[in-house]
């Protein structure tokens, strides 16, 4: 090659060099999967879900691009930028669907609380870095104050879904950086017991004058609508009840591209954001809905390979919590589409309608393409 | 110096190692446990519970759906429409969806011709469906859709049209909005008239909007066309010989009836007051009311001739046997029948041309009250004459072996015995169609007309006819039924009303009667209730509303003159008798 001349094919390589190529073909894969649906689910959005791939791309690419210890660099900035914004919206955000979560800037309106999605895996990992290995029981509460402040601070906008999110973020972090069984094991036992006696007395306790003191009424109904949806069928329990006709009645092949009766006759509510899973199962079956499972394992296999391969703790940290988030959009979206979780505000990782929770999770995936590129910069 | 850091850092033996094993593990073991989770929800929810969630989501969208059938056309005798279905609208609106500007729904309001508050009303309504208006006409329909409104909807339906209007009212009825008869021919052939509606398998969404039509299951059968025995033209002209009456006497109500002799078929039917059935708003019971149907009324003197017949069927008088009806008093047992004049001794056709009560009765004393009763019964009193009308009355007759002598006296002169005019109407026939009774018929009759029922010999009623011509002629109670160019017969009736079981100074005059009387063609019935302009005599008040549906009646069916056309008071003067056969075939 003459480097003198301009050769397109060694700008375009140049050009893809910090992305990786087997994350960057599963979400090709995943993104077209999408563009396809929305074919089906709703034709008039097409055009700005480009634009949102796009601006999610380009965001990526910046990422990756960027060293991780640049990326640890912003961390604190971040963080702090985002409680402040959290806190800016519990005094001045608007009111949408009853809660308060956007925040009007005049150029545009913005969600803080999904910017803490990434803000804070990086927060934390940044902290664990500069302890430094000498992680002692204090660094843990200390990490766990990080954690609660935006966390609670989301929890009361209310949105239960996006705070549950952005505290799971933060404890895969502290769970990868080494917290004892000790402090481990009562909260995993205290949560198995709260959801089992939820379950088994959930007659009892979805009685309307029932306080449940630590949800409010919508979010107490949400988890009640689960235990029996046909408690309310026209009302809360009508998403669940749908969603599952419309993957039900999939069968084994599905009903065709373009063919979901639910869908096209508007019996599906939100059928291109939160519960396009249905359409899929729908349209394409079980034999689609696994081979998106697939497709997401691939994904998190790949994350999780980069990030026990990467070079430092800090990135080992952020690498694996962020292959966690995406684990845990993609569960709890399927299995609240699917009806084996409560009806919380998670959108299908890549495949949903939405330019705000696409552009962070595209961030994410710039942050493992830029972890998986300093292997062997930091190695050599 | 950040460069320094980062090597630092991967210089750190205890950063350097790796993860402990066994955390990666139990993500690990989450993370398969999860995907299981989920390829067992999806499996069970695709592979076993498949079909009962498909059949679950096709209820919710696949539809049987009605089509409706055009509900078949009503007509007269020759064809000309009576009633018939136009298409309209209904519309109707989604409250949910309906989210209007105050300009939008002024508009709304203003096509619909409703008022704004009461449009809001209906949108604010908790419903989820709620009609805005119904039977709107295509154009307004197509100006509401025009305005593309969100959640207001149209659906087709039909609007019956009636154009004859006022005039046909009481025997055609009305439907309701939902296309069903409620009174008249509407509800009497019903079955006939609405046919079948079809059905369709079609998608909805869940707004309820047709998205796609599956297949025909059955289509829709239109309901038959019903051609009615009605002549349009008789029927109009008995209906504005009653307006006069009505204008004239200022009674109660009237009521009309032309039968033909041959056939059975009820060519006209009126009652007055009546009702415009294109706008049925502010109806009142009394429009609605047919009479000449539901109304039992005591008969009086139009009963008379029949006992005449019977006591000359049985040879117990002859045309020309003197009765004495005395001095126009006669008494039995504690009650006083009176005639209105002293006639003295007359002879029987007398007897029932003055109208004596007195003679009369002589006449049904030489009568058992079974034989009566059986001729009653005969003749169709006391019997609905089942035509399929809502309300119809059988009149009111008594088993006779409950009748005091004083009551068999004077039903004979048709008091204590009720009858609709229709039926009376009908019992008529037995003088106009040589002692036979046939049944009548609504619906144009086409083929050969089915026999009657002998009552009476053919000679007695061809003697009746005589009596009956003298009835309607000079020294009878009836000369002003007579028409111009035709000889008529008939009788008239003049009944006190029973009001509380008492006798009150009110009147049902009537007149019952047939033309022309050489070879009857026709039967017209008229009754008008509680005159109160001053005349109430039958002869004075029903006989000319007779004599005017008859000369018309005659004409329009082509039935040729037979008397010269010389005005009434030569005819008069010429007598009754004379004017019976004669010149006729040469006047026209």
């Amino acid at each position: 090659m003459n480097d003198n001349r301009f050769n397109p094919l060694a700008l375009v390589l140049g050009f893809l060099r910090p992305l990786d190529p087997l994350l960057l073909l599963l979400l090709a894969v995943l993104l077209g999967y999408a563009h396809v649906l929305m074919q089906s689910a709703s034709p008039e959005r097409l055009d700005s879900q480009i634009t949102h791939i796009g601006i999610a791309l380009a965001g990526m690419w910046l990422l990756a691009w960027l060293k991780p210890q640049r990326l640890l660099s912003m961390a604190v900035p971040l963080y702090l930028l985002g409680v402040v914004l959290l806190l800016a919206v519990e005094l001045f955000g608007e009111i949408s669907k009853g809660a308060q979560r956007w925040l009007d800037l005049g150029v545009a309106r913005i969600q803080p609380s999904e910017l803490m999605k990434i803000a804070m895996p990086l927060m934390l990992a940044w902290f664990f870095q500069m302890r430094e290995g000498q992680t002692r029981l204090v660094d843990f509460i200390l990490a766990g104050v990080l954690l609660l402040v935006p966390v609670g601070l989301i929890l009361i906008q209310p949105d239960l879904g996006t705070s549950l999110l952005v505290a799971a973020s933060g404890i895969y972090v502290i769970y990868f950086a080494g917290l004892s069984w000790k402090l481990l094991i009562p909260i995993v036992v205290a949560g198995v017991i709260g959801l089992g006696s939820i379950v088994a007395f959930g007659d009892t306790l979805c009685q309307p004058d029932v306080d449940w003191q630590v949800l409010r009424e919508y979010q107490k109904q949400r988890v009640c609508t689960l235990l029996d949806p046909t408690r309310d069928p026209l009302g809360r329990g009508f998403h669940i009840i749908q969603s599952t006709i419309a993957i039900g009645s999939g069968g084994l092949t599905g009903k065709g591209w373009m063919d979901g009766t639910q869908t096209h006759l508007a019996f599906l509510p939100e059928r291109h954001t939160d519960f396009i899973f249905a359409v899929l199962a729908e349209e394409f079956g079980l034999v689609g809905a696994v081979l998106l499972l697939v497709i997401y394992v691939l994904l998190l296999l790949r994350g999780f390979h980069i990030a026990a391969n990467a070079p430092t703790h800090a990135s080992r940290l952020l690498g694996g919590a962020i292959t966690m988030i995406f684990f845990t959009y993609a569960f709890v979206n399927m299995g609240m589409v699917s009806g084996i979780l409560p009806v919380v505000g998670v959108p299908l990782p890549f495949i949903s309608y939405g330019g705000t929770a696409l552009v962070t999770l595209c961030l994410g995936i710039g942050i493992l393409m830029s972890i998986q590129r300093s292997r062997f910069a930091e190695k050599t | 110096m950040k460069k320094q850091r980062a090597v630092t850092f991967n210089h750190n033996p205890l950063l350097k190692r790796e993860l402990p094993a066994w955390r990666p593990r139990i993500i690990m073991l989450a993370l398969m446990g999860c995907s299981l989770a989920l390829v067992g929800r999806a499996l069970y929810l695709q592979g076993v519970n498949n079909d009962f969630l498909q059949a679950k989501g096709e209820s919710r969208y696949a539809r049987v759906l009605e089509v409706p059938a055009t509900r078949g056309r009503i007509t007269d005798r020759h064809g000309d429409i009576l009633a018939v279905s136009t298409p309209v609208r209904a519309v109707w609106a989604l409250p949910a969806d309906a989210r209007l500007e105050p300009a939008q729904v002024r508009e709304l309001a203003r096509l619909l011709e409703m008022n704004v508050g009461e449009l809001n009303a209906r949108l604010a309504a908790g419903r989820d469906f709620v009609y805005l208006k119904r039977q709107v006409p295509p154009e307004v329909a197509q100006a509401v859709a025009d305005l593309r409104l969100p959640g207001i909807h149209q659906e087709k339906e039909y609007r019956r049209y009636y154009p004859g209007g006022e005039v046909m009212a009481h025997i055609l009825g009305f439907t309701d909005l939902e296309d069903r008869g409620q009174e008249g021919i509407e509800l009497a052939f019903d079955k006939r008239l609405s046919g079948r509606a079809g059905a369709r398998r079609v998608i909805k969404d869940r707004r309820g909007q047709i998205v796609e039509d599956v297949e025909a299951i059955r289509p829709p059968r239109d309901g038959d066309e019903v051609a009615l025995s009605i002549d349009g033209k008789i029927q109009y002209l008995a209906w504005s010989a009653l307006r006069e009456a009505m204008e004239e006497h200022k009674p109660k109500a009237a009521a009309a009836v032309v039968l033909d002799v041959r056939t059975g078929e009820v060519l006209a039917l009126v009652n007055a007051p009546t009702f415009n059935p294109n706008n049925r708003a502010n109806l009142t019971g009394a429009q609605l009311r047919n009479r000449v149907f539901t109304d039992a009324f005591e008969p009086g003197s139009v009963m008379k001739p029949f006992i005449a017949a019977l006591a000359l069927e049985r040879g117990k008088v002859k045309l020309n046997t003197p009765i004495d009806t005395g001095n126009g008093r006669m008494t039995i047992g504690t009650a006083t029948i009176s005639d209105t004049k002293r006639h003295g001794v007359i002879t029987m056709a007398q007897v029932v041309q003055k109208s004596s009560n007195i003679g009369t009765v002589k006449m049904a004393q030489q009568l058992g009250a079974e034989e009566m009763w059986h001729l009653f019964d005969q003749l169709g009193f006391g019997t609905p004459l089942n035509l399929g009308f809502p309300g119809e009355t059988s009149g009111r007759l008594r088993p006779a072996k409950t009748w005091r002598p004083i009551e068999q006296a004077t039903m004979s002169y048709g008091h204590g015995i009720s009858t609709s005019l229709i039926q009376m109407a009908r019992a008529y026939l037995v003088f106009a169609r040589e002692g036979e009774l046939v049944p009548l018929s609504l619906t144009r009759v086409d083929g050969t007309p089915s026999s009657g029922r002998r009552v009476f010999s053919a000679d007695t009623a061809r003697q009746m006819r005589t009596v009956l011509a003298m009835a309607a002629g000079p020294g009878g109670t009836a000369i002003r039924a007579q028409v111009p160019g035709y000889t008529v017969a008939g009788k008239t009736g003049t009944a006190h009303k029973l009001e509380d079981g008492r006798y009150a100074r009110k009147y049902i005059s009537s007149f019952v009667g047939f033309a022309p009387a050489s070879d009857p063609r026709i039967v017209v019935a008229v009754m008008v209730d509680e005159p109160s302009a001053g005349q109430h005599y039958g002869g004075t008040v029903a006989a000319p509303v007779f004599s005017r549906i008859t000369e018309g009646t005659l004409r329009t069916l082509g039935v040729a003159p037979d008397m010269p056309l010389t005005p009434l008071q030569l005819a008069r003067r010429g007598g009754d008798e004379a004017a019976s056969e004669g010149s006729s075939r040469e006047s026209m």
